[in-house]
């Protein structure tokens, strides 16, 4: 295919130029084709205002204006198009970059002060992140037209998991720019395939999914297809390893590794929270305080299954799964538990400071106090209740460590063996529910594996490590 | 001099630091140590006049005219004569010598001298420029964003390339254990709560780092980011009388050095402390004492480094092998010759303006006996005290040379 610039070139020099062309095509790959820094002249990010947007906008707005001070980029300009439909977002967003830029201008000032060098004018650290402020800034140009993403090579999709908007949104940015128009896409749960054909993409879509918060969440899922072309995926790797960012690929499956695990696990703990509010009968809402401790101190992991539903969003969660769901004939990727939740109003999730909203637990200072009663529809304070419920879990093991403790242990697979051997020889309930749930988390992982979602086991335990802060990846050998 | 005292120094390390929270600004260091001070010498009646030393309290703390707050501390000290005195963090000894020099020339009898600095009031990176201050600002841009710890880092450099790095570390290190040492046994100190069973271990297994800090040092080489002050009393024999103070819990300043190097040219020898080695034998020859009478010393340990070499200067051992001397343990406290016994700037803390001032609050609990914990034995045949207060890359010396009353 003969790109716009080569249409041009002949256009202007006639054939004989042409077979010159082709050499020197040859000779130089990236004289037809932008290099990395051309690329990131102009990008864009779609659904900016929003918790990932943000976050992405963020990272994207700090490579570029890193390469933009580049000597060989100096007379270059760098254009980032924030666009949103929400003109309040947009001006918290400007709000949210200049704190975050600064903060990280000040953890690189040695190198900032090398990068204006040349700046007689800037002086001191202050003078120097104060015009890394504004450098950055002044790429971000906010907006509430999709036609500002017309002229970008580069657009990030960030905007909500609804397939059909990003469909819409991506073809009518393609239809009118220059046809070379490359898009990294944000979805946790659509397969790019569908997105790359109803849209006319042609091998110019990846996957390429955050995890959040993006500024901090080292991981990033990235998904081909049989499509894509080399030089998109060769360009992704480079662009996220400047961001210092651990790539891991995923297959084009609805939910990709990380939703993959994180659905299946959760949908295991509520319906276990079912069998046990059932087997013992006891309220539901105590179940769910049983498995959510069995998740969290039985597994080493940092949140429960049920505090991890409340952080993502229950809402999210459930519309991952209906995402997810089509696409797994022989699974039942729902739950009526989360229906209930929604129709009741709880939905848990963030607020805009990052400060957890309640769900099926109640928060208060970061710590869980109550748990949501789904008959009375409110909430039961774990005073009432929780010393019974861990009596009956039992005491754990003399051997346990809480998962803080691991993140700097050296000899951490040691100690995992001895815990979960001993959890393995106890009798109790919570023992019992912990190992069930541990060898289910190691079959989700194998499933990923056969389902060709992930190319290998250590690809799902990198995600689970990287993505999720667990200590122990779930595929191992501790509750065989 | 006499009545002395200290506040604590405030900053990373105390437990009662939280930065996100406020903390008392400049006001509340000046009033603390000169009431601390006047409590002793009978009230602010008897004061003649008035002198603090302070760095940049411009740029810290929005603040200048210092001396304006003087009356603040006391009723009494109203319209009594007072003056702000600056020479970056040798600002405590100038503050020192201008009282001398007022009692010498007999314009006063009892003059309160004070040193303060609340630096906290910023974060490091932006509180780097300001420290910065106390070099060329021709030479800023230039410089290190850290620029003081730069410029120390190049010294150490030139140290290590001369005379070999392990040994320079170790010297190092030993010169950070004994500042922890040291600073546990002051209450005042700001690393008085340090419970790192292991400094030595510690700082020598650290290793500098020159893409988050500088090339040569470890943030362990480096003092301490500190709120404090510190206030004594500088008094003339008919002074002493008026206070009410007996002779043996004063010091007699015997002798003192002051030098000034130009600043905006650079050191002749990265390795030397050339201003400190004249001030501190200029203070020794006016006092008629050579080293071996000093029985202990109190000196500007801003940066490790800079103790080793001020080691040299004081020809306790020859260049190059300070660090072996401060390696075998002579500056220990419980070594021949106890260097900064209650932590120095390292250990203690550095409230800029306020070291200088610092440095004679110990060298007068010493040899008095009132050290508590962190005292020791001043001996009958080496029963001086020596303070050297440097300002900025060696530019600034007051050294001063003192005997109990």
């Amino acid at each position: 295919m003969v790109t716009l610039a080569e249409k041009n070139t002949l256009h202007q020099y006639g054939n004989g130029f042409n077979r010159q062309l082709e050499r020197e095509k040859q000779l130089n790959f990236k004289y037809i084709n932008m290099t990395y820094d051309e690329r990131l002249q102009n990008v864009s990010v779609l659904g900016a205002a929003g918790k990932m947007g943000s976050g992405i906008l963020l990272l994207t707005a700090i490579e570029m204006a890193d390469r933009s001070l580049q000597p060989e980029n100096k007379d270059k300009t760098f254009i980032l198009n924030a666009i949103d439909v929400s003109p309040q977002g947009l001006s918290g967003l400007n709000k949210y970059l200049r704190a975050q830029v600064r903060k990280i201008a000040e953890k690189k000032t040695v190198w900032l002060r090398k990068m204006y060098a040349e700046r007689d004018d800037l002086i001191e650290n202050y003078d120097i992140i104060d015009e890394y402020i504004f450098t950055v800034l002044n790429i971000v140009r906010p907006a509430t037209v999709l036609e500002a993403a017309y002229q970008s090579n580069l657009v990030f999709e960030a905007v909500i998991e609804n397939k059909d908007l990003k469909v819409k949104l991506l073809s009518q940015i393609n239809q009118n720019g220059s046809g070379d128009t490359w898009f990294f896409t944000n979805t946790s749960s659509v397969p790019i395939n569908e997105i790359e054909t109803d849209a006319g993409l042609e091998g110019r879509i990846l996957g390429f999914h955050f995890y959040n918060p993006p500024a901090i969440q080292k991981l990033v899922e990235m998904i081909t297809t049989g499509n894509t072309k080399q030089e998109v995926k060769e360009f992704a790797l480079a662009y996220a390893k400047n961001l210092r960012k651990v790539v891991v690929s995923s297959n084009d499956h609805a939910g990709f590794i990380g939703n993959g695990h994180f659905m299946r696990d959760a949908l295991h703990g509520l319906k276990e929270a079912e069998t046990l509010a059932a087997e013992k009968n006891i309220p539901l809402y105590q179940a769910i305080y049983m498995i959510n401790k069995v998740s969290q101190d039985y597994l080493i992991r940092p949140m429960g299954i049920f505090q991890l539903i409340d952080y993502v969003g229950i809402d999210v969660v459930s519309f991952i799964l209906s995402v997810m769901n089509p696409y797994h004939e022989d699974e039942e990727l729902q739950h009526n538990l989360l229906d209930k939740m929604l129709e009741q109003g709880v939905k848990g999730g963030q607020f805009s400071s990052g400060a957890q909203k309640d769900g099926f637990l109640k928060y208060k200072g970061g710590r869980i106090v109550a748990v949501w009663d789904i008959h009375k529809q409110e909430y039961v304070d774990l005073e009432k209740f929780y010393e019974d419920c861990d009596s009956m879990l039992g005491d754990l093991p003399d051997s346990h460590v809480p998962w803080k403790a691991t993140l700097r242990m050296k000899n951490k697979d040691e100690v995992f063996k001895t815990f979960f051997n001993d959890l393995k020889a106890l009798d109790t309930l919570g023992a019992k529910l912990a190992v069930k749930y541990g060898r289910r988390s190691k079959e989700i992982g194998e499933q990923l594996v056969n389902l060709k979602v992930a190319q290998n086991i250590d690809d799902v335990n990198t995600v689970m490590l990287t993505g999720f802060y667990h200590a122990y990846g779930p595929v191992n050998n501790f509750f065989d | 001099m006499t009545a002395g005292y200290n506040t604590i120094s405030l900053g990373t390390g105390r437990k009662e630091f939280n930065p996100k929270k406020p903390r008392p600004g400049i006001e509340h260091y000046i009033n603390e140590a000169g009431k601390g001070v006047l409590e002793k010498i009978g009230g602010a009646d008897n004061v003649d006049e008035s002198v603090i030393g302070n760095f940049m309290a411009a740029r810290f703390n929005k603040q200048g005219h210092i001396d304006g707050f003087f009356p603040m501390i006391d009723k009494k000290l109203s319209m009594k004569p007072a003056v702000r005195v600056e020479g970056a963090c040798a600002s405590g000894g100038l503050s020192l010598v201008t009282g001398i020099r007022h009692v010498l020339a007999e314009t006063a009898d009892v003059v309160l001298s004070l040193g303060v600095e609340v630096q906290n009031t910023v974060k490091a990176i932006y509180g780097a420029d300001i420290l910065a201050l106390a070099g060329w600002f021709q030479k800023r841009k230039q410089g290190h964003a850290y620029f003081f710890p730069g410029q120390f880092s190049d010294r150490a450099g030139a140290y290590y390339e001369k005379y070999g790095y392990d040994r320079s570390r170790k010297g190092m290190a030993r010169w950070y254990a004994n500042a922890i040492e040291n600073a546990r046994l002051d209450p005042t100190a700001q690393e008085y709560q340090n419970t790192n069973p292991d400094p030595y271990g510690t700082a020598l297994k650290m290793k500098p780092n020159g893409r988050a800090f500088v090339d040569n040092l470890t943030v362990l080489d480096c003092s301490k980011v500190s709120d404090g002050a510190s206030g004594i009393a500088i008094c003339s024999e008919e002074g002493l009388k008026r206070i009410g103070v007996d002779k043996k819990d004063a010091v007699e300043v015997i002798g003192f050095g002051h030098a000034v190097r130009d600043i905006s040219s650079d050191p002749t020898d990265l390795t030397e402390l050339e201003t400190i080695k004249f001030a501190a034998h200029q203070a020794m020859e006016n006092a008629g004492v050579t080293i071996d009478q000093i029985g202990t010393i109190e000196t500007h340990d801003c940066f490790s480094i800079a103790g080793i070499l001020a080691v040299e200067a004081l020809g306790l051992a020859p260049k190059g092998e300070g660090a072996d001397y401060v390696a075998e343990g002579k500056t220990s406290r419980h070594g021949e010759m106890p260097m900064n016994t209650t932590g120095g700037l390292i250990g203690w803390g550095h409230p800029t303006g306020g070291t200088g001032v610092h440095q004679a609050v110990t060298i007068w609990q010493q040899l008095t006996g009132k050290a508590n914990d962190a005292q020791i034995e001043i001996q009958g045949n080496r029963p001086y005290g020596l303070t050297i207060n440097m300002g900025g890359d060696d530019v600034t010396v007051v050294s001063i040379v003192f005997k109990r009353g």
